[in-house]
């Protein structure tokens, strides 16, 4: 028997996950997939958002700004790359402006620091590649970037190193509640648990509905994307959003913590939870309509697209608490954005309901940093040198796009909750991120995966369950 | 820091034959960097034959043909160094390189010639939709994957992209056991070798659509199938058109691109129609002192251009050498940390400033009307060798036209060819002799015409 069993190693199930190992508590993740962060978390924008956006007194609001608050402590605690970049909403007309004050009103109103309403001058100072078409902007200086899965393992990792038991490749099936607490039914067999978080992403509602008369109801908005190579991520340093008028919401245009440019999301109303298909006419969307905001995109360095899946609640705001009629079943459902924004919030308040409801009690142990992956490039020569003596491997560099070497991606695989696949590599390294996309590095990362984890390369997959990336050697179907 | 007189930036046909050039023209301190474990770089994954036709008079396989350079590098003790990756290059040229044994070392070279290939386009390129499973391979990829290590990537296959790399992967899965469905290109014409859409997919049965593209990938985890469609003349896909494969596998074969981060770093001017350096008839980049060949300055379609043009890039950097206008000695420390230590307007600057150096004034290569780039970009009539090969490509297909080279405003050359595709390279002779004749000459003009 569990304390609390959390179902998602999303940010949210992390940050919940991440809060409550501070307590004394047996502590449970359950995810469906081979990895942390294989859902909306890896597939977004990546803002931390300032906070003007959400209804003043809603949680989004509340959280988003304490979130932003927050993460800037996290990412030095748990060692993520975060920048405070800033953002702008352009606006293109004059008769637009009351809208614009609006937003600013709300941002004031939700507790949103040192934003600003700039002309047209002072925005194309800024931002010398935002249109020449632009009336006033709204700048908010607290907007950031968070490299988002490097957000989601540190949590995670963090966790891990304090307790918190992680099953993989676990699906839970169905929840029954019982005298005490709830018994999970999964593909791997029976949990059972005091207390249950369900941060399930988009699939929270079916665990909710499942011990709740009070139904929710999420459905899944697809946001296509396209990024670009880092030579043009340098188009823009802030992050660029417009107000949302006759054309819709628009496509922001930002730069990563990584420093390439991103441009996206569209926003599509999809019946398949699992349907992060990218579309012809979303990406033709994101490339026509990411100009009306910056010019000259250099859209011919495009490295890759994506979609991600926005869990959209019917009643508009995040749902954190603990069900009704459901004592011990808390909800983190309807975390749309602002969720990357919001985690740490959200983690400390569902973390804060489960430990008021269990009267947990602090450890004294608890290990409250963590250290990223080391990246050689950071080192000076000397350094460098020196880290190479000790363990050749850092000399060997494996992706040549990012300049990843052997001994990143083998501390990837060492560490807690390490890599065991492609795409586990890639997100805590970046090897296989950079313009090639992997063309270069895959079998050479197949090998050190294989060597590493004991694996025969035909196990070895992309991101688990049946991603194989091998299926046979040469001729063996030829008789 | 240890000092030589060229550094070659790349072990594969075009550093070794730049190598052995610069060897026999008299300069005894050379060294190459290869970050993989072998010399003869892509080659060492093009196991088919077909190589060295001009070079050698016979049919080689990739790796026979590399071997053949390798012999002659090591019989002329050329020093070498394998797992060695180079990460940057200061204008100064000094190399900053690493490998597992010697760390992260400094080296000044008096010459540097860059020989770094080139790389596969990816997926996102094209900007197909669709899911992003496990079965999406560069050509290039797959064929490492089955030369090298032996592995297969998949049994029912598609393939995009009608360049050599994908006629020749269609055939190599084929012999390996795979089903090859289809092989689909975007626009009207192969972008391969005709010889290779012969031997490699007529001659096994493997239907080529040309017009076509993917339009859709199925498959969550592993690639279940794709979607094929008729693009019109603005490459848009006609709807109603779609056909569906069922496959594991989609290699992409869309084209490759010079691997120039390091020559951008150090402030070398770019062609970007090419994606490689721009170079005067020495093959010297904007940068004195720093020469370009082989795949890394365009790309090329036969091994053998490559050595030759290598070739003459190693004589040239030999040349450099002896004339002793190196400025090796008031090297600057380089700044190893700063990774892109030169911006765009110093880079411009520098540019202006070299264009301006030389007292000679330089006659300018023209690209136009059909004609797409070409290699070099710029004349200087006193570094001239009695003969210079003109490279270039074609944009579409032309049948029954010719060439015509202008000097200002005569024309010179008028050479008529059945069929220029955009597959193969191109190529006229000038010599010093015809050039010195215009004393005036400003600019060369390249043109297809009727
Ligand atoms: C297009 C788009 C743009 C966005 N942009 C931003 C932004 O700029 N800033 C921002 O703050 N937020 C943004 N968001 C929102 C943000 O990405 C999400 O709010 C956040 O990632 C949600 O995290 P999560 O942990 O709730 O969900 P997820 O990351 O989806 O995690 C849920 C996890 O639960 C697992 N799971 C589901 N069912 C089961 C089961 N039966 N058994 C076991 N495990 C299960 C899933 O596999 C998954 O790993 C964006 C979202 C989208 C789609
Ligand atoms: C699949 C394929 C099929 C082909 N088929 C034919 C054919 O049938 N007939 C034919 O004549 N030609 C063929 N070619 C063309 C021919 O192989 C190439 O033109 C030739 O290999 C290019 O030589 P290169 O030296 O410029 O580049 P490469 O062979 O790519 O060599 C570049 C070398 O530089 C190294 N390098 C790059 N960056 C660094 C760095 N930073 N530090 C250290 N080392 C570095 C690389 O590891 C590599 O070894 C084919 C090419 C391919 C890809």
């Amino acid at each position: 028997m569990y304390d609390v069993v959390i179902i998602g190693a999303g940010v949210c199930g992390a940050a919940v996950a991440h809060e409550l190992s501070r307590y004394q508590a047996k502590i449970c993740v359950l995810e469906k997939e081979e990895d942390v962060c294989c859902g909306t978390s890896k597939a977004n924008s990546a803002i931390v958002h300032a906070g003007y956006d959400a209804v003043t007194g809603s949680l989004k609001a509340k959280l988003n700004v304490r979130g932003n608050e927050l993460m800037e402590e996290l990412s030095k605690e748990l060692d993520f790359p975060f920048e405070r970049n800033g953002s702008l909403v352009l606006c293109f007309n004059e008769s637009d402006m009351p809208n614009l004050q609006a937003l600013y009103d709300r941002g004031v109103a939700n507790g949103v620091k040192g934003m600003k309403i700039l002309n047209k001058e002072e925005v194309l100072q800024m931002e010398p590649n935002v249109t020449e078409d632009v009336y006033a902007a709204l700048y908010a200086p607290t907007g950031g970037i968070v490299c988002p899965f490097g957000l989601n393992i540190a949590l995670a990792e963090n966790a891990c190193v304090n307790g918190v038991d992680f099953q993989f490749d676990t699906e839970v099936i169905q929840i029954r509640k019982m005298e005490e607490g709830y018994e999970l039914q999964t593909d791997k067999g029976v949990f059972c648990a005091k207390c249950v978080v369900n941060a399930a992403g988009v699939y929270a509602d079916k665990f909710h509905n499942m011990v709740s008369e009070k139904k929710l109801s999420i459905t899944a908005r697809r946001g296509d994307y396209c990024l670009l190579d880092k030579e043009a991520g340098n188009h823009v340093r802030r992050t660029i959003f417009t107000l949302p008028g006759k054309l819709g919401k628009g496509i922001l245009v930002t730069p990563t913590v990584h420093g390439n440019l991103l441009i996206g999301p569209t926003a599509v109303e999809v019946e398949d939870k699992e349907g992060v298909n990218t579309t012809a006419d979303g990406l033709a969307q994101v490339l026509t309509k990411a100009g009306m905001s910056v010019k000259n995109i250099p859209t011919r360095q495009v490295i890759t697209s994506f979609a991600g899946l926005r869990a959209h609640e019917a009643g508009d705001d995040f749902i954190i608490g603990e069900a009704e009629d459901a004592p011990g079943f808390v909800d983190c459902a309807g975390i749309e954005s602002p969720g990357i924004a919001s985690c740490p919030a959200i983690g400390e308040m569902a973390a804060g309901i489960v430990k008021e409801k269990m009267g947990l009690i602090a450890k004294d142990d608890f290990i409250a940093t963590r250290k990223g992956i080391l990246n050689p490039g950071t080192l000076c020569m000397e350094e460098r040198n020196d880290l190479i003596k000790e363990n050749p491997a850092y000399g060997n560099i494996i992706c040549r796009c990012e300049m990843v070497t052997e001994g990143e991606i083998i501390d990837a695989i060492r560490r807690p909750l390490g890599a065991k696949s492609l795409d586990g590599v890639k997100r805590r390294t970046r090897a296989g991120m950079g313009r090639c996309q992997s063309g270069f590095c895959s079998p050479r990362t197949m090998e050190i995966l294989a060597r590493e984890c004991g694996m025969s390369m035909f196990d070895i997959t992309k991101s688990g369950g049946n991603s194989k990336l091998v299926v046979g050697t040469n001729k063996d179907t030829v008789s | 820091m240890k000092n030589y007189d060229i550094v070659i930036i790349g072990g594969g046909p075009a550093g070794l034959a730049a190598a052995v050039s610069a060897r026999q023209s008299g300069i005894d301190s050379i060294l190459i960097l290869e970050r993989d474990k072998e010399l003869g770089g892509i080659l060492n994954q093009c196991i088919h034959n077909g190589f060295g036709l001009h070079t050698f008079k016979e049919e080689l396989t990739g790796p026979e043909y590399a071997q053949r350079f390798i012999v002659q590098a090591k019989e002329l003790d050329i020093e070498y160094r394998l797992n060695t990756m180079v990460l940057e290059v200061g204008a100064d040229k000094v190399v900053t390189a690493m490998n597992r044994e010697d760390g992260l070392f400094l080296i000044q070279a008096k010459a540097v010639i860059l020989a770094m290939g080139c790389r596969e386009r990816p997926r996102g390129a094209l900007n197909i939709p669709g899911y992003r499973p496990a079965g999406i391979y560069s050509a290039g990829t797959a064929q490492r994957l089955v030369n090298m290590d032996g592995y297969m990537p998949g049994r029912e296959v598609v393939i995009l992209g009608s360049g050599d790399i994908g006629l020749i992967m269609a055939r190599r899965m084929t012999l390996e056991g795979a089903k090859v469905k289809v092989v689909a290109e975007l626009m009207p014409y192969s972008g391969g070798l005709k010889r290779n859409i012969v031997q490699c997919l007529d001659d096994y049965g493997i239907p080529l659509k040309l017009s076509h593209t993917v339009v859709d990938i199925k498959g969550k985890e592993r690639v279940e199938g794709v979607t094929l469609a008729q693009v019109d003349e603005k490459n848009k896909p006609i709807p109603g058109t779609e056909e569906y494969y069922a496959c594991d596998t989609l290699l992409l074969s869309v084209g490759l691109i010079p691997e120039n981060e390091i020559s951008r770093g150090m402030g070398v001017v770019m062609n970007p129609v090419t994606s490689g350096p721009r170079v005067n008839e020495s093959l010297e980049t904007n940068l004195e002192g720093v020469f370009a060949c082989g795949n890394v300055l365009h790309v090329h379609d036969l091994v053998d251009f490559v050595s030759e043009e290598a070739a003459a890039a190693g004589r040239n950097a030999a040349a450099y050498v002896k004339s002793g206008k190196d400025g090796a000695s008031d090297a600057k420390t380089p700044v190893v940390a700063a990774k892109n230590a030169v911006d765009k307007d110093t880079r411009e600057e520098m540019a202006q400033q070299d264009t301006g150096a030389g007292s000679e004034q330089e006659i300018e290569l023209v690209a136009t009307g059909g004609v797409r780039y070409t290699v070099p970009c710029t004349i200087r009539t006193s570094h001239m060798e009695d003969e210079l090969k003109v490279r270039f490509r074609v944009g579409s297909v032309y049948q029954n036209c010719f060439v015509s080279v202008y000097f200002d405003d005569e024309r010179v050359i008028h050479r008529k060819k059945m069929v220029f595709a955009p597959a193969e390279m191109e190529e006229v002779k000038l010599t010093k002799e015809q050039i010195l004749r215009y004393p005036e000459l400003r600019r060369i003009t390249f043109r297809i015409e009727e």
